[in-house]
């Protein structure tokens, strides 16, 4: 009986999606090692691997001395290994968060900056930074950009959940919050003094400079608490691309896959961009390029797209250190500038296919 | 053996607007059942009731048991929705998006006998040719035979279709209404699907349900339901019905109410 049909081509699909994930760790390592090399005090890629080493395993790993005189040991852990860090999970989970949202959605623009969940954080930094108001006292803007966020995917949710919780809904409703919190956030530098209105427009920029261990140790606990569930239910996703109806004949419980998958995207979006500013298109951008790479079985799609974007996150922010000398252009202005373009690229391509 | 689908009394309403009244009928296994009546009667409702895709009011018994006691998963396992055709947006390949219906019996990961599955309901569709390419490129008549083998690597042992011939062209139509009949009679799967084309539905289908504005008008074979006062009734039109080799042929002539319109033109 001809029944292979078929199974061939599929394992070399999931051969394919293995290997796409396997050299973009690859590059993401290489990445690492440019990346830390990048400051004022001179260090060679080969040390600064030494220095990661040294520092994660002290007393086993054999230091020249060089670096010993240098406190290569220092400077990278010190200084630049958490930015670095900070940028790849960053990316990972702003790619992800992107991805679930598009999948849930069905919809191509979707990512946590069309739903309003991006300005929504601003408005609430800039509540902070401009009338000192906040929830959270020490941290006002980082904790008013958070609560800020959420209260914008709630507000989402709530609204779509009285409509039905349609895809066009929860997309017209996050339209719609998206331009009414920059209108507030405009009418606060409007009202604001110049140096802070200075302020909030460097916050919006998004960049990593205000990086630190503590702020990783948040935001790395954040993504991995959420992504083996996601990854779990990543047949849900799958489902729910072939419409709601058909997912439900699947067994997929739509509306609580929806609101869960929903809830852990907008949480991954907030913790991050409370702590970066708004870093744009690594959400929207990331998802398109894995899924024109691999095609769109989310049990893959969702690392891959992360480590897409963790990639692109980590490479965007070299460049915005070395592109001007004596100059950090802000992360969330380079990935703008590298992304668009490229997305255009890629579908131009795709169109002549 | 109780029949395998057992419904009493299905009622569904849509806000203020009742779809549905009083729909009661048996199904056995080996059975196809043909939903059949105008635009807005109650077809496509039906079937998504059945699948409990909606919740209807009434009782539904599924080999005995209450559907509505049974979690989402399980009657995943048993009943299969094949939606109608178009609206697909996915760019999964044929063989991943007929993978899809092994869903409610995977895990996470993806066994020798779910892609074993998968290659059979290609090869019982005569698709395997094309397994490999994006679902978003097929045309019509491939894309309905890839949703319907997504429905058969489901392994359910109801199928409901809705309009599953309503974007084929005669060819496709009959080849795909004949498979139906087929994998009914090999399989003993129970098979309802909702018909626009009276006379495919009269060929494929053992029984033959007419709906109209939610209420059943009449049940049973093609041979007896279907005839001109049937077609007056339930589409206002006047209608021949032939005998072809015993299978009933619906002619329709004229819509009723423009007669008089006919004439003075």
């Amino acid at each position: 009986m001809m029944t292979d049909f078929g199974r061939l081509e599929y394992e070399k699909l999931t051969e394919k999606r293995a290997l796409f994930i396997a050299g973009l760790i690859l590059i993401l390592v290489a990445l690492v090692g440019v990346a830390v090399t990048l400051g004022s005090a001179d260090l060679p890629v080969a040390d600064s691997y030494l220095a990661i080493l040294a520092g994660l395993f002290p007393g086993v790993v054999d230091l020249p001395d060089r670096m010993v005189e240098s406190n290569a040991v220092g400077i990278v852990w010190g200084w630049r290994l958490h930015r670095v860090l900070f940028a790849i999970v960053a990316g990972f989970g702003l790619a992800i968060a992107g991805t679930v949202m598009q999948g849930v959605l069905r919809n191509p623009l979707a990512s946590p900056f069309t739903l309003g969940i991006a300005s929504a954080a601003s408005c609430g930094a800039s509540i902070a930074i401009i009338l000192g108001a906040g929830f959270l006292s020490g941290y006002l803007v980082i904790g008013n950009a958070f609560l800020f966020a959420m209260l914008a995917a709630g507000a989402i949710y709530g609204m779509a959940r009285l409509k039905g919780l349609g895809s066009e809904t929860m997309i017209l409703a996050g339209i719609a919050l998206m331009y009414l919190f920059s209108a507030i956030t405009s009418f606060l530098q409007y009202l604001g003094t110049s140096e802070k209105v200075q302020e909030v427009v460097f916050w919006m920029f998004g960049s990593l400079d205000k990086s630190s261990w503590p702020k990783l140790a948040i935001v790395a606990v954040v993504v991995a608490a959420v992504v083996p569930p996601l990854l779990w239910r990543a047949w849900d996703l799958n489902a729910l691309a072939e419409g709601d109806e058909v997912a439900k004949s699947l067994g997929v419980p739509v509306e609580r896959s929806m609101a869960g998958f929903m809830l852990a995207a907008s949480l991954v979006t907030a913790v991050i961009i409370c702590f970066t500013g708004t870093i744009g298109f690594i959400g929207l951008v990331a998802p398109h390029i894995t899924r024109m790479a691999i095609g769109a079985d989310y049990r893959t799609l969702i690392p891959a797209s992360g480590l897409v974007g963790a990639v692109l996150l980590l490479g965007a922010d070299c460049l915005a250190r070395t592109a001007i000398a004596g100059a950090i252009i802000p992360v969330g202005i380079m990935t703008a500038f590298l992304g668009i373009p490229f997305f255009l690229y890629l579908f131009m391509r795709r169109r002549d296919v | 053996m109780a029949p395998l689908l057992c419904a009493r009394g299905l009622s569904f309403s849509y806000r203020d607007r009742q779809a549905l009244a009083d729909v009661s009928f048996s199904l056995d296994r080996g059975e196809v059942l043909g939903l059949v009546g105008p635009n807005g009667s109650g077809k496509t409702t039906l079937i998504r009731c059945l699948d409990r895709i909606l919740d209807p009011e009434g009782d539904l018994r599924l080999d005995g048991r209450d559907l509505s006691s049974m979690s989402r998963t399980e009657i995943a396992r048993t009943i299969a929705y094949v939606p109608q055709n178009g609206g697909i947006s996915s760019s999964a390949t044929v063989f991943e998006t007929i993978l899809m219906g092994r869903r409610p019996h995977l895990r996470w990961s993806v066994s020798e006998e779910d892609k074993w599955k998968v290659s059979e309901a290609l090869a019982l569709l005569d698709i395997g040719g094309f397994a490999s390419r994006r679902v978003d490129r097929l045309s019509g008549g491939e894309r309905q035979r890839v949703l319907i083998a997504r429905a058969l690597a489901q392994d359910a042992r109801l199928l409901l279709l809705d309009e599953p011939t309503s974007a084929l062209d005669m060819r496709n139509q009959i080849e795909v209404m004949a498979l139906l009949a087929r994998l009914a009679e090999e399989h003993r799967l129970a098979v309802v699907a909702a018909i626009h084309d009276l006379n495919l539905a009269a060929r494929y289908c053992h029984r033959i349900m007419m709906l109209k504005e939610g209420r059943v008008l009449g049940q049973g074979a093609p041979s007896s339901l279907l005839t001109g006062g049937m077609m007056r009734a339930v589409y206002g039109i006047e209608a021949v019905v032939k005998d072809e080799m015993g299978v009933p042929y619906v002619v329709p002539l004229r819509p009723l109410e423009n007669d008089n319109l006919a004439e003075i033109l």
